[in-house]
């Protein structure tokens, strides 16, 4: 139900990024969604992949430090007003959320959250009728 | 276990008895053998003759560093150098190597002392041990080697390096004993886990660990990542190499072999002895040393010492785990501050070893503590609030511990050196 994401942590020094990015690309791996959330001295690094398993063990390799972590995934259809409607659904069972962001996936937008209850969120928005994100191979173009 | 009954279950008033008659003949040896003491204790108007018990001890000259710097190479040999049959030095950190003089039966004295720390920690002539300190001029490996021989245990001389090769003879050796630096011990267990081995695959039961520093974190990272009982050895160049002191399989204290080496606990500032229980610097005078005897050496390492008589048997005086060294110590805007200090810290939150160097600076004429803490599976979290909230709890941990504040900075993994012999963990940027 939930979907793999992989979060890394990354010093703000020069090539990091570019350095993953070099992993990722030699080993085939292809990126649907890459979002950072930074600080002053280091910064998050948080990606959904379409082989999870195989990006964690190169990146584990090359020395980062690289986790999973599970998050929802979601698409809403490509029209304005879909994102507001989604969060008024959350909104009414109170959820936290940690961090979303969101990205094209074959021509709709999908969104990825984290919250201090994925499991709950999960279940509301099928209930909702939305269609969940759960493999990650799904993202083969 | 224990190779020398007679003499490590001693009672203590024959013990002071023999110790009393050796301090007498030590002080007689350097008098008429030693240029650089016979002067010291002229200048002090004593004689030989004068000096018939321990407890006189406090009014005889300290021996410290930079007086066998002084009388580098050979100068503080109380016998003549057809009589030296082994020569070793430890690389030191500053300025010239510390020597080490040795007759034949001074070998056979380290012997001695390393077969005891062996039977100590349970090991015996069914054992394999296996020798993962630097043989060579430093005294660790041949020190261990000796003393492994004797007892007649199978001896193998790995040495230090190429550690994938020396995992592979430990597999196919069986090695039961392994005699090393806790940081490599925990370098072993690191590359293990980078290999795919599993501790089980080993026959390891026993880890004789020495040469720096190590917390009681560290020892159980250490028990619990090998699979094997954990001792501490306790030893240096001056005085013979390893073997001076040595913890029993009740892990609570260092034995010192005091028929050889006597110990004091003095304060480091008034150099006056502190009653037994009390941290202080750790001094030892040989008792029986022909090549190279040496009078109250500072060793600069901290500890604490009882009398109470061990469960194992042992009357032997104990040191408590070392707290550091009075030179490994920084004094940060006036307080003592010690690495280990930061290394309690992080074990207590980490599940796995934690990786950490400390740069002191100064800038506006402030002393500055920076600590890089490398990111682990206890130092990671997805989320930026957790992230910081575990970095305020480092900041506000290592805050109580110390007495002062230091700044925190997460890294990534590897970026802190590692190294096969002693770990350096401090920068002190403030000394250029």
């Amino acid at each position: 139900m939930l979907l793999k994401q992989l979060s890394l942590f990354l010093e703000n020094k020069t090539g990091r990024l570019s350095e993953v990015t070099r992993v990722l690309s030699e080993n085939h791996i292809n990126i649907a969604a890459f979002s950072i959330a930074d600080t002053s001295d280091f910064g998050i690094l948080r990606m959904i992949v379409d082989q999870t398993d195989v990006a964690l063990a190169a990146l584990k390799q090359q020395g980062f430090a690289v986790y999973t972590t599970y998050v929802v995934g979601f698409v809403i259809t490509n029209q304005p007003g879909n994102l507001y409607q989604a969060l008024q659904h959350l909104d009414s069972i109170a959820i936290e959320i940690e961090y979303l962001y969101a990205f094209a996936h074959n021509g709709d937008a999908a969104t990825v959250i984290k919250t201090n209850d994925n499991e709950l969120t999960a279940n509301t928005l099928k209930s909702f009728g939305y269609h969940l994100l759960e493999e990650s191979e799904q993202f083969n173009e | 276990m224990i190779w020398n009954e007679h003499a490590e279950c001693m009672e203590r008033e024959q013990l002071i008895k023999l110790q009393n008659e050796r301090l007498h003949t030590m002080v007689s040896r350097l008098y008429y053998n030693v240029p650089f003491y016979r002067k010291k204790l002229q200048e002090q108007g004593i004689e030989p003759d004068d000096i018939r018990s321990i407890n006189q001890l406090k009014d005889l000259p300290l021996t410290i560093k930079q007086d066998l710097r002084d009388n580098y190479p050979f100068g503080l040999f109380a016998v003549p150098q057809s009589e030296v049959v082994r020569l070793h030095a430890s690389s030191g950190t500053t300025g010239k190597p510390t020597v080490g003089g040795y007759t034949r039966h001074d070998l056979e004295t380290w012997s001695e002392v390393v077969a005891r720390s062996l039977y100590a920690a349970g090991v015996d002539h069914n054992d394999v041990v296996h020798v993962s300190y630097g043989y060579g001029l430093f005294t660790g490996g041949l020190g261990i080697h000796q003393g492994a021989q004797k007892i007649g245990a199978t001896v193998i001389p790995a040495s230090g390096g190429n550690t994938k090769k020396q995992l592979q003879i430990m597999h196919d050796f069986g090695s039961t004993v392994l005699a090393c630096t806790p940081s490599y011990a925990l370098y072993l267990a690191e590359t293990m886990k980078e290999i795919g081995m599993d501790p089980s695959e080993l026959r390891l039961r026993r880890g004789i660990f020495g040469a720096e520093p190590w917390t009681e974190e560290m020892r159980k990272e250490i028990e619990q990542k090998l699979h094997i009982k954990a001792l501490d050895i306790y030893g240096l160049t001056e005085i013979i190499g390893p073997g001076v002191a040595m913890e029993c399989e009740h892990q609570h204290g260092l034995h010192v072999f005091e028929d050889h080496f006597l110990p004091e606990i003095l304060n480091p500032q008034t150099l006056q002895p502190v009653p037994y229980g009390e941290v202080g610097e750790l001094v030892f005078t040989t008792l029986t040393k022909e090549g190279m005897p040496l009078l109250r050496y500072r060793t600069r390492d901290l500890t604490s010492m009882t009398i109470e008589k061990c469960t194992c048997g042992r009357t032997m005086a104990r040191l408590h785990k070392f707290m550091g060294r009075t030179d490994d110590m920084l004094i940060i805007r006036g307080v003592n501050v010690f690495p280990s200090q930061v290394e309690s810290v992080l074990l207590e939150m980490s599940e796995t070893e934690p990786h950490y160097l400390l740069i002191v600076d100064r800038i506006n004429n402030l002393d500055v503590l920076e600590i890089l803490v490398e990111v682990n599976e206890s130092f990671f979290s997805d989320e930026i609030r957790q992230l910081e909230a575990l970095t305020h709890k480092i900041k506000a941990n290592i805050e109580s511990t110390l007495g002062i504040s230091a700044k925190i900075k997460l890294v990534e993994p590897k970026t802190i050196e590692r190294s096969e012999g002693k770990a350096k963990r401090v920068i002190d940027k403030r000394l250029h």
